[in-house]
């Protein structure tokens, strides 16, 4: 009765080409921009030239009068129907357009609706506002000194503290620290930076007034908790909203929060009658959406004479901007910060975190990592280098001495967490010899006695990613499950739709091959769909590297749900009972006879046209997924630089990143998410940074001035890895997309300080910038004369 | 030529460009930046725009055969001028080589830039048909990616190269989509 | 990023385009390429009432030498610099400096004329301009004039260009025998402008003792600076390892550099002192036929 299978089912660990290439390549993608609606008006807004000052008028006669123009609106509309603030993922509150003051540059401060965009940008130019001047405060270690000015005077406490958190044993740290023979300390900055996908934000809102539904098509990485979202802010029954999230131009994390201009769009199409589209300007992007660490830390490491770690002592300032509006799950205004321990068995950690307002927009959006998990890796990995520098000791030798063994696992932290699986020495023994590490060591006590400057940076992380267990993880109540629904077709082809979205990493071939390999389906005959929130199961989004790790999950177990009733229909066409199949070679077949067997494709039609009496008609199966557990995707990075003495410029010789994410769905696929990784982690150690003048004025408010990687200061990467499956995840996978920007960056800063050990520096902040370096060369006397 | 609307002293001009082979006329203001001609005029919304200070080349269309950024070019400045974007590199049903080896080296990963990079792509290799890494790195050094670490877009075009090498060695059956 | 409205001219001829300049000569912005000016129109940086585009001005796309000097019509492209065997073969320098004007893409449309007359003192041409003695041929309702690079460069974004001139093309010298030149640039990517960045002339004699040398700074001051002091020094002596350091240090003190997101002012004179030695080296080694006349150097890894 069965055939065999004639189309290749090509599942689990294929690199299969990705179907959505297919319309990006013929420029068919479908971006928000792209989305042309009949009698479509355009919005663009009014941004405040100052980082803090009141509001005394705005005067919008002469953009009115321009021709094209037909609203204006402003904080006191919005207020009028109580819209002028909206709640951020962190219970706080954010001002949408502002009745009387602005607390950071660029905020919005009114909107423009035009019949097209250039007239819109012709009203914001007319658009008058009277300002009046307030101190700003921009450094959050003087924003919490007693006659600061105060940023926001609407809350109850009248201090720009917003938080302290702490996690982990205080007590047993320091004891262990009273009791160290070595303690080695320092201050590490990791600076504000911005996500920069290459598409900006911005939404076509159209709210039907007959129907009384809203439709919005949106820059979101989580589009069914947007829904929720506005829904409770807007009162509009959440049956009447629809988000469609189309294709995404990268998210890496920026387009998790809810912008003030998505709200305003979606206001004035309720005002005008018409859909409206906003969409941003590069600069607008750059300068007010939220932005990413801004972490001040001061670590301490406390260890033996003979290089064992005990514990681990952090005290954090971190810049939340004006409003507390980060992307955490609510329980943990740090994130995951406390994740710090990284690879290394300590005995004890204590971490504390004091959240602090400034005069800067929102902070604390990731910006291609899980939850403040890339402040946690750089302190650790540097801290770790530091004391290797202290006691004279290889920094991969001290590491191997600390790692978590691998017959530890589950590990549990010092600070609570546990560790699913890993095996990290194996990744670094295998970095180290990919590399040549004992001989780049030679070569670079060579170059040293010649007077050239040459590094070698180790980085050996452990991320956490998947969240999460529901009964820990929430954003703003709801929990972080996720979901799939699958149908199998008469004919064997299939439909999945997912509660996570994409936005380049590939999901509609990915998942596809989940479901191929669970259902022994042809990957080329299933179609995945997402980010329709009137189609998709509900769901949390896609960040934080949780797609695989949970709706990922939720796929599998929903192909096995079908699987399981796909044996009873099997049984029933083989006229066996359901005890006598087995699943082998994508099929059912008759244990002890090989030649008896079934296909999922005729399964599936029997599902529809012979199905057993009693049984319900169809294949369908949805499933909710709460994951057990995070999971702990870990690697072993090694960086080689050579640095310009007559310059002070660092150029990265060859770097190789060894990743560890278990069970791997497209190898392909995964390389290209390290290698995108690599790039985003490189940019802030070498080049991004978002600074302040006194006076709150951004200092690199387009791409002139902050500095994405181009291919040139890009180096050709070096990709290997090493596998060990989460013991928990249905297949065995632990999430990718974010570990090479985590691991990226201490690889590259132990590599710049490795290569200026021997001056006696122990810590160079990043971005290190040429001139950085070259004033340590002067220093030393070593700049090329 | 010009006419004078009533409510500015504002003139229009009456731009012709020919995209992917197709001539399309407007009135337009001299304002009007070429990439809105071709997203909002012509329709084709393969191109995309990604910064404003000409930096990023998601924009990247070809002006007469040659890359330009068409954020930066005014409409009326080019009128005349032959434009070729992403949506006129598939000919006759056969994908360009460039777009082909994007897929086979899995150059691109959210898609948004990858017009403008294609596009450059295809210049560097009717001037260059074998160029280094190197000259392929330079030549896309104008094109700013955030997803993939070009590492693959790198390969992608040393695919397309292959292509075009071996097309033109053995004459192909039909044209390849390169224009000649 | 939309810019503000304007009139917009196209002439066909340089009489038409003076005429043109000569009715608004306050709201009327000359365009090249518009590489440098679109960019500063869509931010509203520049609002300009009146912008009159040389694309269809005849003859200034010349690029050939001539009467000792080489040409460059105002409206040639950088990226012709970049394919042209001429250059590639007798003005590696202006190679060296074209090819890290932003980025490729840009080079396509930006061009050489616009880079002058737009004053940048960051802008990449000003300075091995100044190095190479070039002059510039400018002609307005009175007629042409010549004018020496060191006059025509007066302050940021400032040129002697009077508001009803037109710059119709530059001419540098053609090299003596055993001449050499070169632009090193330091920049923070590829694209950027430069944190700084030292073009460097010489000629030798027989001896290999310098008759004449040119050195200029781009961006440490308010336009490309001439080191006047180090060209001084230079003249008469042997390029050697303790000239050239010498050399380089004079250059170092012309500068004026501000701090900035490129650095702070001491870093900026240092990497003059480095890049103008390093100009210097490569400049040298041209005139004496040591290396190839091509190939990019920027303040790269040595």
């Amino acid at each position: 009765m069965a055939t065999e299978t004639e189309t290749p089912i090509r599942g689990m660990g294929h690199s299969v080409k990705r179907k959505e290439d297919a319309r990006f390549i013929r420029g068919r993608g479908r971006y928000v921009d792209d989305i042309k609606l009949p009698g479509m008006l355009f919005l663009d807004i009014v941004r405040s030239p100052y980082a803090h000052a009141t509001i005394k008028n705005i005067d919008a006669s002469a953009a009115l009068a321009q021709p094209g123009v037909l609203a204006v609106i402003t904080g006191k509309d919005l207020d009028a129907a109580g819209l002028a603030w909206m709640p951020t993922l962190m219970g706080d509150k954010q001002m949408v357009l502002p009745v009387d003051r602005v607390v950071y540059q660029a905020q919005e401060v009114a909107a423009v609706v035009a019949t097209d965009r250039y007239a819109a940008a012709d009203g914001v130019a007319l658009v008058n506002v009277e300002y009046e001047p307030l101190p700003p405060v921009t450094d959050p270690i003087k924003a919490l000194e007693a006659d600061a000015p105060l940023v926001r005077p609407d809350r109850e406490q009248k201090t720009n503290h917003i938080w302290h958190w702490e996690a982990g044993d205080a007590a047993r740290t320091d004891e262990l620290f009273n009791q160290a023979e070595v303690v080695v300390k320092e201050d590490l900055y990791i600076p504000r930076i911005h996500v920069c996908s290459i598409e900006t934000c911005g939404c076509v809102a159209s709210f039907d007034a007959v129907e009384g539904k809203l439709t919005v098509y949106m820059t979101t990485q989580a589009p069914h908790a947007i829904r929720t979202v506005f829904s409770l802010v807007t009162s509009i029954p959440e049956h009447k909203i629809h988000i469609i999230s189309p294709d995404i131009g990268g998210g890496f994390g920026g387009k998790v929060p809810v912008y003030p201009g998505y709200v305003i769009a979606c206001v004035a199409s309720i005002k005008t009658g018409h859909p409206v589209k906003w969409i941003e300007d590069r600069s607008e992007n750059l300068q007010a959406d939220s932005f990413a660490r801004d972490y001040h830390i001061t670590a301490e490491l406390a260890a033996k004479r003979d290089g064992t770690m005990q514990a681990l002592r952090v005290k954090t300032i971190a810049d939340h901007g004006a409003f507390d509006a980060a992307a955490n799950p609510s329980k943990f205004p740090a994130g995951l910060f406390s994740v710090i321990t990284g690879s290394y068995e300590l005995d004890a950690a204590h971490v504390e975190v004091d959240g602090v307002y400034t005069n800067k927009p929102s902070g604390g959006v990731a910006y291609r990592c899980s939850f403040r998990v890339t402040e946690a890796v750089h302190t650790i990995e540097r801290m770790v280098d530091v004391l290797a520098q202290k006691l004279s000791m290889d920094p991969a030798e001290l590491r191997l001495k600390n790692f978590i063994p691998p017959e530890k696992f589950p590990y549990k932290s010092p600070t609570g967490w546990e560790y699913d699986s890993g095996n990290y020495p194996a990744a670094l023994r295998k970095a180290m010899e990919e590399i040549g590490y004992e001989q780049l060591r030679r070569e670079q006590a060579e170059k040293r006695a010649r007077g050239e400057l040459m590094g070698i940076g180790l980085s050996t992380f452990t991320e956490i990613v998947g969240a999460g267990p529901s009964h820990t993880f929430d954003i703003l109540g709801i929990k972080m499950f996720d979901s799939a629904e699958i149908r199998v077709h008469p004919t064997g082809s299939a439909i999945v739709r997912i509660g996570v979205q994409t936005q380049g990493q590939g999901h509609e071939t990915t998942f596809a091959q989940i479901v191929a390999e669970e259902l022994g389906l042809p990957v080329e005959n299933i179609t995945v769909e997402h980010g329709d929130t009137d189609t998709a199961p509900y769901g949390l989004g896609t960040y934080a590297s949780r797609s695989t790790p949970t709706a990922g999950a939720a796929t599998a177990v929903a192909a096995r749900k079908i699987r399981e009733k796909a044996k009873n229909i099997a049984a029933h066409l083989l006229e066996v009972s359901p005890d006598d199949l087995e699943w082998e070679n994508y099929q059912f077949r008759v244990k002890g006879t090989p030649g008896k067997a079934v296909t999922m494709q005729q399964i599936a039609f029997a599902a529809y046209t012979n199905h057993p009496q009693g049984m319900e008609a169809g294949l369908e199966a949805v499933d909710y997924y709460d994951p057990p557990n995070l999971t702990f995707p870990f690697g072993a990075y090694v960086c080689v630089v050579d640095i310009d003495r007559g310059t002070g410029e660092v150029k990265i010789r060859r770097f190789l990143a060894i990743d560890d994410c278990g069970n791997i769905i497209n190898p392909m696929i995964v390389d290209g998410q390290i290698h995108g990784g690599l790039t985003m982690g490189m940019a802030p150690a070498l080049l991004e940074e978002i600074t302040y003048d006194e006076n709150g004025n951004i200092q690199q408010g387009n791409f002139m001035d902050y500095l994405l990687p181009t291919a040139m200061e890009t180096p050709a990467w070096e990709t290997d890895k090493t596998v060990t499956p989460s013991p928990h995840h249905p297949f065995g996978a632990k999430g990718v997309g974010e570990s090479a920007t985590v691991g990226a960056p201490p690889a590259i800063a132990n590599a710049v300080v490795d290569a200026l050990s021997h001056l006696g520096v122990t810590h160079i902040d990043i971005p290190i910038t040429p001139w950085k370096v070259y004033k340590i060369l002067e220093e030393h006397g070593v700049a090329e004369s | 030529m010009t006419t004078q609307t009533t409510q500015t002293t504002q003139t229009t001009h009456k731009v012709t460009l020919t995209i992917n082979g197709q001539p399309y006329t407007a009135e337009v203001e001299p304002r009007l930046l070429l990439v809105h001609f071709i997203r909002e005029v012509a329709g084709l919304t393969g191109t995309h725009i990604g910064c404003d200070t000409t930096s990023c080349g998601a924009c990247t269309v070809l002006v007469n055969g040659v890359p330009a950024k068409s954020c930066t070019l005014l409409a009326v400045q080019v009128d005349g001028a032959e434009i070729r974007t992403v949506e006129g590199l598939e000919q006759d049903g056969k994908l360009h080589p460039v777009q082909d080896g994007f897929v086979q080296e899995h150059g691109l990963q959210c898609g948004f830039c990858t017009p403008g990079m294609m596009l450059t792509a295809v210049a560097l290799l009717e001037r260059n048909p074998q160029p280094t890494e190197d000259e392929i790195r330079r030549a896309i050094s104008g094109n700013l990616c955030r997803c993939t670490g070009y590492v693959n877009i790198v390969k992608s075009i040393q695919y397309a190269a292959k292509q075009m090498r071996e097309a033109q060695a053995t004459p192909a059956p039909a044209p390849v989509g390169a224009e000649v | 990023m939309i810019p503000d409205r304007f009139e917009y001219y196209a002439p066909t001829t340089l009489a038409e385009a003076i005429n043109l300049l000569q009715q608004h000569p306050d709201e009327t912005k000359v365009m090249a390429g518009g590489q440098s000016l679109i960019p500063l129109m869509k931010f509203r940086l520049a609002t300009p009432g009146y912008v009159v585009d040389l694309r269809n001005v005849p003859h200034l796309d010349v690029l050939q030498e001539r009467d000792g000097s080489l040409i460059i019509g105002a409206m040639v492209r950088e990226a012709r610099l970049e394919s042209s065997a001429l250059i590639r073969q007798r003005y590696p320098a202006l190679l060296d400096t074209s090819s890290v004007v932003a980025d490729p893409i840009v080079r396509n449309f930006a061009t050489v004329g616009g880079n002058l007359a737009h004053a940048d003192p960051a802008n990449d041409h000003p300075a091995m301009m100044v190095a190479l003695r070039a002059t510039l041929l400018a002609q307005g309702a009175d007629g042409q004039r010549t004018i020496p690079i060191d006059d025509f460069l007066v302050d940021t974004l400032e040129t002697s260009l009077k508001p009803d001139e037109v710059l119709v093309e530059i001419r540098v010298p053609q090299p003596a025998p055993r001449s050499g030149a070169a632009y090193c640039k330091l920049e923070r990517k590829v694209g950027d402008y430069a944190i700084a960045a030292v073009a460097a002339s010489v000629t030798l004699d027989e001896n290999g003792a310098c008759t004449q040398a040119g050195l200029a700074l781009t961006n440490v001051g308010p336009k490309a600076i001439r080191a006047s002091a180090a060209e001084s020094f230079l003249t008469g002596k042997p390029l050697n390892d303790e000239t050239i350091r010498e050399a380089a240090k004079l250059a170092a003190e012309a500068a004026e550099p501000g701090s900035d997101l490129r650095g702070p002012a001491d870093y900026k004179r240092a990497m003059v002192r480095t890049l103008a030695a390093r100009a210097l080296r490569r400049a040298a080694q041209r005139a004496t036929g040591s290396i190839a006349h091509n190939g990019n150097i920027g303040g790269g890894v040595a």
